[in-house]
């Protein structure tokens, strides 16, 4: 039978923070691996579509800092997944230059695993051309030019990669987009316990903290067997009950009974979730079914740059009839961009989102209660910058003076800041929503090792 | 017939991945659990006709043990494109907080 892993998960992305404190609580409990994810698709199409992280460095280095020495002191694995937010290769070696610095300004050594699963549209071509990519709902079948499209694809890694980097010596492994889950299972499956309690006890912790009752305390520390697992909270001021464990499925998921992984697909229909005292729970029951493995894809792809515009307003007689005058106002501008601008409404796409009136639900009618104030904001999206920019230039005039009624006197909104005019840069949108069957779990995945701390890495200029 | 509001404890919204948005409605006893599972309103057609999707595309759970009803479909518009308004979903349960059960 194998003996049981505990798992320390600091928090739900690398560079949110877990309280010193309560990682020191968890760390005295011995855990045998130390996993954290480093993104996600959640923060938008742009974080992968530019290859940029959204976490600072200093964030991310305070974080990874705690956990490279408390990895430096247990001699355990420490895992990272979908390294700069979106797991791009450039993600990787920023994380792994933030290794390297931080190995030689605490002077210690670690062999470090680089795990990059960035794809190209061309090395996938020949899946596709083999009927080896498929549709996840609500996408249709792809097209080679929407991977062509696309700025960046990344494929995420299921837990085989970290696996075998950790089987091959790896003392740290930097991964690149990975299920947040793979992450965390990783080392549990390496030695043998079952899919079930693995997945799912990643499953649940996969967040961080979001699973126990003050969420803002620190992770959790899982412990798997050969029958389930425990779960409890890092800071011992915390609890995790069966009510916040099991109601975690929920969290993101489209489905939370059946959770789709590489190669698997978690069912806990039929889990029980007991308490094991005041803050910790035991999960069993959970079960784990076999599938052909596939990797799904994320791709991001350029779609114009934009510029804003915000203006202001809180004049009661154009709050009383909000709707008409923007009606008006999106037709003056229009005809305006099209007759002094020469641009056809087929080159741009302009937006007005009514704050405090139906930005968010266009659905509110005319005959709820007028505002109280609105603001504005105009989106100009366009092949080039300077053209949205120009736009969103001609459109300034009437933000700041469009008049309710043709012979009103000339009204001035509030523009909050000045240049007006403030621009978006380039835009991105998600192609993909799509999964490659293969045969080798690692065979898109390709790996640099490295000793930190030895000045061995440099952060690419 | 109340607004949901008045009936759940609490409700949110919140991506599932880029093109899915899911929407959990906690109760806080059986009756309530009971009234919205029954509720033509919380129903797949009109969830479809709510947020102007298809209706074979609405997903509802009911889970007894949490006395959650979970209702997921595909966002009409890709999370960060262009038109999208509500990057993480996060406003998307509102318009059902009004809905009578």
């Amino acid at each position: 039978m194998p003996t049981p892993v505990k798992v320390l998960v600091p928090s739900g992305v690398l560079g949110s923070g877990c309280p010193e404190d309560a990682f020191q609580r968890g760390v005295s409990l011995g855990p045998d691996a130390l996993a954290v994810d480093g993104g996600s698709t959640d923060s938008g199409p742009y974080y992968l579509g530019a290859a940029v992280s959204k976490m600072t460095d200093a964030a991310t280095k305070q974080d990874l800092r705690q956990l490279m020495l408390a990895r430096d002191r247990l001699g355990v694995p420490l895992i990272v997944g979908s390294c700069g937010t979106s797991g791009t290769n450039a993600g990787v070696d920023w994380m792994a230059g933030l290794c390297e610095q931080i190995a030689v300004e605490e002077g210690l050594t670690a062999k470090v695993t680089l795990v990059y699963s960035e794809q190209t549209a061309a090395g996938l071509a020949p899946y596709l051309a083999n009927g080896a990519i498929t549709p996840l709902p609500p996408m249709g079948d792809l097209a080679q030019s929407r991977l062509d499209e696309c700025d960046h694809i990344v494929g995420l890694l299921g837990y085989e990669p970290l696996a075998k980097a950790i089987a091959e010596g790896a003392d740290i492994v930097l991964a690149g987009r990975t299920t947040d889950t793979a992450v965390i299972a990783a080392v549990p499956l390496m030695r043998g316990l079952p899919a079930g309690a693995s997945w799912h006890a990643a499953k649940t912790s996969e967040c961080g903290g979001l699973c126990t009752v003050h969420t803002r305390r620190g992770g959790v520390i899982l412990t798997i067997d050969d029958e389930g697992f425990d779960i409890e909270p890092l800071a011992a001021d915390n609890a995790c009950t069966p009510f916040t464990i099991s109601a975690h499925l929920l969290y993101e998921n489209a489905d939370p009974y059946r959770l789709t992984e590489p190669g698997v697909v978690l069912d806990a229909q039929g889990a029980s979730y007991a308490a094991l005292d005041a803050r910790s729970v035991r999960v069993t029951g959970s079960r784990a079914e076999a599938r052909p493995y596939t990797m799904k894809l994320e791709g991001s792809g350029a779609a114009g740059f934009r510029t804003m515009v915000f203006t202001a307003i809180a004049d009661p007689k154009i709050m009383d009839r909000i709707g008409d005058w923007l009606d008006r106002l999106e037709t003056f501008l229009r005809e305006g961009i099209d007759r002094v601008l020469r641009i056809p409404a087929v080159d741009y796409r302009l937006d007005l989102r009514p704050y405090g009136w139906n930005a968010l639900d266009p659905r509110h009618g005319p005959t709820d209660r007028p505002p109280l104030e609105v603001g504005l904001m105009v989106l100009v999206t366009a092949a080039t910058q300077a053209r949205a920019t120009e736009i969103a230039k001609y459109c300034n005039p009437y933000l700041l003076h469009f008049p309710l009624n043709q012979d009103d006197p000339l009204p001035s909104f509030a523009f909050p800041f000045s240049p007006a005019e403030v621009a978006l840069g380039p835009q991105y949108e998600f192609k993909l929503n799509h999964v490659v069957h293969l045969a080798d779990p690692c065979e898109l995945a390709t790996t640099r090792t490295f000793v930190a701390g030895l000045g061995e890495f440099h952060v690419a200029a | 017939m109340s607004p949901l509001k008045d009936v759940a404890r609490y409700v949110r919204s919140k991506n599932a991945g880029p093109f899915w948005v899911t929407i959990d409605v906690f109760c806080d006893d059986r009756a309530a659990y009971e009234r919205l599972c029954a509720a033509p309103a919380l129903g797949a057609v009109a969830i479809a006709d709510l947020y102007g999707v298809g209706s074979n595309q609405v997903r509802i759970f009911h889970d007894d043990n949490l006395k959650v009803l979970k209702i997921s479909f595909p966002r009409p518009i890709a999370q960060g494109s262009t038109e999208d308004v509500d990057s993480h979903a996060g406003q998307q349960f509102v318009p059902l907080l009004s809905v009578m059960v």
